[in-house]
């Protein structure tokens, strides 16, 4: 089966000199979940201006569904929809003729395209905003604002960059929800984004982009199996004065005076508390630390840090 | 695509365009019919019944070509250089960069936005003109034809500066400087027979010139210069203007990094 984006060699020099792409490969099969992560500065949004048109290529090649953004454009982009990062509308257009514009720019006639919007204007909870001047919009309804519009094409392939930055906790989990529907009913989805418990809730494949340069491209599942430590956080009645030593753990105290162990993957969690009973630490509760994908985010990008310097 | 969603594509812009300068009628469509109403008082009413006549004509007759004429170069540039560099401004240009639409699309209409904006600023000095001069269209194709062509003409050459620009200053620059001097010096206000001859040659170089003098012979039927040459030099300003637009927008310019 062909796949849904498909990047080969892809090069960016910015006019400026700096180059943001080192030579990427990409795919992202039809009907996935994809996230692409990476640090501020990474080339996350160079790779996805690049995708949408927005950005010139150096060089290499991009293919939606097969079809190469040079030879086919009109093939390519019409199966696209795009969510960029920064607000990209006529501020002081009304909702709604945001988005039936943005159809009619696909050829799609107002009539039916009115149906469209109105549909998505619905799902996304912008419809009593419908006659707004966008401006008037807060910061999470610009953004649903900006995926309603990116929709209204029906596109098979959706990106989105950042599409939850800036957006609250309770509307997160509504778009996510949402973005899940999507994917379900077909849409492939590429986003990009700095809550790695987004990726970690919502994703099948990742890949991890930093300078420029694909650190790692593989499904979540993988990805999480390569994680051979974890970390707890454990909050105990009064801290011990001599810290706990057991083989393949590492016991430190956190900022907020918890005890805090990391352990390799092969010990059993029943040594640990073995260890703390023996030091009489009375344990009222045991979290694990931050969300996993988030510190293998944090080892492949150290290991990468120290392979740059050494080389 | 196919010609049906590239009509609805274009018309979709013409549209937008069109909405976009009626919504602020009173800095697109108000100041031309105030400023050329003045015109009219004084240089036609005040000042030309002391002149007499002009190229054959009574003064106020001969300047209302030139001044619509005036009306829909500046207004047409106008329209495409502020609509499009506010796209860019706004990022909403990003819109058109997305989509599957060709780029000679784009262009279409966008310089069709401009094209309206100022056959109907041109429509309304006309009307405002009748109310000083009786006007009598010698030859209706010819005029017509003349006031298109040079509102594409100067639609392109602000979707040109559009793109090139960085910054609202960049917008003024060429009607403040280029524009307005040559409308000035290309025989609005007077026949270039009235120069001597070393300037009447340096204005044959202005091609604001032909155009006034095409459609004033459209309407009065008197023209200081050769009609079919101007509509030659007309069609070839308009074919390089095009492809120049062309070019930068395939390559992105000012709009893709
Ligand atoms: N228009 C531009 N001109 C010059 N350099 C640019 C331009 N856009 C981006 N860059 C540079 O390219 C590099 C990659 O930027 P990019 O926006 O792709 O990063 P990103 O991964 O999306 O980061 P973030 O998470 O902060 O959005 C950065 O060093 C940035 O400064
Ligand atoms: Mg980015």
């Amino acid at each position: 089966m062909v796949q849904a984006l498909e990047l080969k060699a892809l090069r960016k020099t910015y006019g400026s000199g700096l180059e943001a792409l080192k030579g990427i490969d990409l795919s992202v099969r039809q009907g996935d979940f994809f996230a692409l992560l990476g640090p501020n500065g990474a080339g996350k949004s160079t790779t996805l201006g690049i995708v949408s048109g927005l950005v010139n290529k150096t060089s290499g090649s991009v293919k939606i569904f097969g079809f190469d953004m040079d030879t086919h454009p009109v093939d390519a982009k019409s199966r696209l929809g795009v969510v960029p990062q920064e607000f990209n509308f006529n501020q002081f257009e009304k909702v709604f003729d945001i988005v039936v514009t943005q159809a009619g720019y696909y050829g799609i006639p107002a009539r039916i395209a009115s149906a469209s919007a109105e549909k998505y204007l619905r799902k996304l909870g912008l419809w009593e905003k419908r006659d707004s001047a966008a401006r008037l919009l807060s910061g999470g309804m610009k953004r649903r604002l900006m995926i309603a519009r990116a929709l209204v094409h029906e596109p098979a392939l959706l990106i989105l960059d950042e599409p939850t930055a800036g957006v609250d906790i309770e509307l997160r989990r509504s778009m996510w929800e949402f973005m899940n529907e999507l994917n379900a009913h077909g849409t492939t989805i590429i986003l990009t984004t700095h809550y790695l418990e987004e990726a970690e809730a919502l994703c099948r494949n990742i890949a991890i982009i930093d300078k420029g340069v694909i650190l790692e491209n593989t499904s979540k599942k993988a990805l999480l199996g390569k994680l051979n430590k974890e970390t707890y956080v454990i909050d105990v009645v009064t801290l011990p004065e001599v810290m706990p030593v057991l083989p393949g753990a590492e016991f430190t105290v956190d900022d907020e005076q918890n005890l805090v162990v990391t352990i390799d993957a092969s010990i059993n969690l029943n040594r640990v508390f073995a260890v703390l009973s023996a030091h009489d630490l009375v344990v009222r509760s045991m979290r694990t630390r931050s969300n996993r994908l988030e510190e293998l985010f944090v080892e492949i990008l150290g290991r990468d840090a120290v392979g740059s310097q050494t080389s | 695509m196919s010609a049906y969603a590239i009509w609805v594509a274009f018309s979709t812009i013409l549209v937008k365009e069109i909405r976009r300068f009626m919504r602020i009628w009173g800095q697109t469509l108000l100041p031309p019919a105030i400023t050329m109403s003045l015109y009219f008082v004084i240089f036609g009413n005040l000042i030309g019944s002391r002149i007499g006549e002009m190229g054959g004509h009574d003064y106020m007759e001969f300047i209302v070509p030139g001044l619509v004429m005036m009306s829909v170069i500046t207004n047409a540039y106008a329209n495409v250089v502020s609509s499009f560099f506010g796209m860019k401004f706004q990022r909403s240009v990003e819109e058109l960069l997305v989509s599957p639409i060709p780029y000679w699309v784009v262009l279409a209409g966008y310089v069709a936005g401009g094209v309206a904006r100022g056959l109907a600023v041109g429509l309304i000095v006309t009307l405002l003109s009748l109310g000083f001069t009786h006007l009598q269209i010698h030859h209706v194709g010819v005029t017509v034809l003349t006031i298109v062509l040079t509102a594409i003409l100067f639609s392109l050459g602000g979707f040109i500066n559009a793109l090139l620009a960085t910054k609202f200053d960049d917008i003024a620059i060429v009607p403040t400087f280029i524009l307005t001097p040559l409308t000035y010096l290309g025989g609005v206000f007077y026949s270039i027979t009235l120069l001597p001859p070393f300037w009447q040659t340096v204005s044959q170089f202005n091609p604001i010139l032909y155009m006034v003098n095409t459609f004033r012979y459209g309407i009065l039927g008197v023209s200081d210069i050769d009609i079919g040459g101007a509509f030659v030099m007309i069609l070839g300003f308009i074919a390089i203007l095009t492809a120049t637009s062309l070019y930068m927008l395939k390559n992105g310019k000012g709009i893709r990094s």
